[in-house]
């Protein structure tokens, strides 16, 4: 074996002028930290952060026992809650799957016109959150129930449109290619080369939604659009901590509960 | 049967695939396509179905011109081109009997296809062509469930489910072991030879071509540079289609590659298990 003598002993990963860059980079950084630092503190009473233990000590202390008798009340809002996000899912669901093929580039009619309007009505879905889609609702058609599901649906088209449509711009073009060389029918291609192919997306999406909308729908009601949060409105308002413990944990073992049907739903399927 | 008369394609890129492609094929017969990669033999399968847009030319199938169609007449001559491919394409989540059925996508209306509710004589057919391909018991598997020999049974299948008067076939055996090859290659061929069907079949593999085909129709970059029953090709018509290489050599290669599969397969037959 020979000694190779002229290959570089040394090797480093990046060139010297990347490594100056870096660290200047990392020094921006920090400076950046320091000075938002001094901003953000500026108006800081310190006063009331140094107190701030004591009084969470407090709120805990008065959250403390929780009152359990409050649960049986809690039934019927937390149902509505429930409601609230299974029908807005679905009601957003129907509404996001034409809005996801028209802005598929693979399945829309007109990539210059319908495929802008859809990308639009996804992002403008998604660009709203939940509470304040339901604070307009609330305004529009009054408190209520049905304010909750609208608000849901609306805010749900945008998620479950935008993924839909990535599930479908990434078919398996052979498959739909082999449909098409049958002879089949626009409708008959999307039916078999399309749909089969997106249905474990289409099902994972909508569970997930589903599992999400529980968590937001528990909120609707502190702007009055039904279910639970209209309790914890009512119990915060009155400074009732004990009730609001039972409200919070009520939620925290709904979520729990919602997170493992759609674990267990999107195991099944995939 | 089938006729291309001055067939070209050119790609918006600007790529030539085909040059003025012109052949008959006779009812019954079956030619194979062979040819280096990129020489156009998957887009002259695609312009005779017009999954590629032919840019001139035309596709006689009987007396009707496949390029002049509109899209409605288009879908109706279709259900007469059986089409198989190289990774079998199949709808991976239906079942076995519903990627078979979907050979009736073009006969039967919009919602008989959406509620699976197909007449009962494409039902009875789609059993019968399962049985011939011998995939009966496999019928309410879905197509992920099988092995690549048996899902390409089901795209043949699916092809025949059409009843076809013309065959398409774009590497059938690309993604099958050298046995599994030859077997769907048998199996073609007879099926074929049952109907009376003419096929086109792109095969990469020349000693497969040169057992199974009746005619070799060699492409280069776009055009026809052979076209003759397989005995004629010759050392010499394969450097015409491939260009230049030692193709003793290369056939001495197959052989020891044969002689050394053998000899794998008789000590793992003589193993202990």
């Amino acid at each position: 074996m020979t000694e190779i003598s002229h290959y570089a002993q040394v090797w480093s990963h990046r060139t010297p002028r990347k490594r100056l860059l870096m660290w200047l980079g990392w020094l921006a950084l920090v400076a950046l930290f320091v000075w938002c630092w001094q901003i953000m503190t500026e108006t800081t009473i310190w006063m009331f952060v140094t107190d701030a233990p004591r009084q969470a000590a407090d709120i805990g202390g008065r959250m403390l026992p929780p009152r359990w008798g409050y649960l049986p009340e809690l039934m019927n809002p937390l149902w509505d809650t429930i409601n609230i996000a299974t029908l807005g899912t679905i009601g957003g669901v129907i509404m996001a799957v034409p809005v996801a093929f028209l802005a598929a580039r693979n399945t829309t009619p007109s990539v210059t016109i319908l495929r802008p309007i859809a990308l639009f009505i996804i992002v403008a879905s998604r660009s709203i959150n939940s509470l304040i889609w339901a604070l307009l609702l609330v305004a529009v058609i009054g408190p209520g129930l049905l304010a909750g599901i609208i608000a849901i649906a609306l805010r749900s088209i945008g998620f479950v449109g935008k993924l839909l449509y990535e599930a479908i711009e990434e078919t398996d073009k052979r498959q739909i290619e082999a449909i098409t060389a049958t002879g089949a029918s626009q409708a008959q291609i999307l039916s078999y080369g399309i749909v089969p192919q997106i249905m474990p997306a289409f099902w994972g999406i909508s569970v997930f939604r589903w599992d999400i909308n529980i968590r937001e729908s528990t909120i609707l009601g502190l702007v009055g659009a039904g279910g639970i949060g209209l309790k914890l409105n009512a119990s915060l308002a009155t400074l009732a901590w004990n009730q609001v413990a039972v409200i919070l944990l009520l939620i925290l073992g709904t979520v729990i509960i919602s997170e493992w049907v759609s674990a267990r739903v999107r195991h099944a399927i995939i | 049967m089938l006729r291309l008369i001055a067939l070209s394609k050119t790609y918006a890129t600007g790529d030539t695939a085909l040059a003025d492609v012109s052949m008959d094929v006779p009812k019954g017969q079956l030619v194979g396509l062979i040819g280096p990669s990129g020489a156009g033999k998957s887009t002259l399968i695609r312009c005779i179905n017009r999954l590629v847009e032919p840019t001139s030319g035309q596709v006689m199938l009987g007396d009707t011109d496949l390029v002049r169609l509109g899209a409605a007449d288009l879908r109706r001559q279709r259900r007469r081109i059986g089409m198989i491919f190289q990774e079998y394409a199949l709808v991976e989540r239906l079942t076995v009997m519903e990627n078979v059925l979907s050979g009736r996508l073009g006969y039967v209306p919009f919602w008989r296809s959406w509620l699976r509710r197909y007449p009962p004589q494409d039902i009875r057919r789609a059993y019968e062509l399962l049985d011939r391909v011998g995939l009966l018991q496999h019928a309410d598997k879905r197509a992920d469930a099988l092995s690549g020999g048996q899902r390409q049974r089901v795209g043949i299948a699916r092809a025949l489910a059409q009843e076809p008067e013309l065959l398409l076939v774009d590497e059938p055996t690309a993604s099958l072991d050298p046995k599994t090859s030859r077997q769907i290659m048998r199996l073609l061929t007879e099926i074929c030879a049952e109907r009376d069907l003419p096929a086109i079949v792109n095969i990469h593999d020349v000693p497969l071509a040169q057992q199974f085909m009746q005619r070799i129709v060699g492409l280069r970059a776009g055009c026809v540079v052979f076209d003759d029953p397989p005995d004629q090709l010759s050392e010499s018509a394969l450097t015409t289609i491939y260009g230049a290489e030692d193709w003793h050599a290369m056939r001495q290669g197959d052989e020891e590659q044969a002689e050394a599969q053998a000899d794998a397969k008789r000590r793992l037959a003589e193993m202990p298990v």
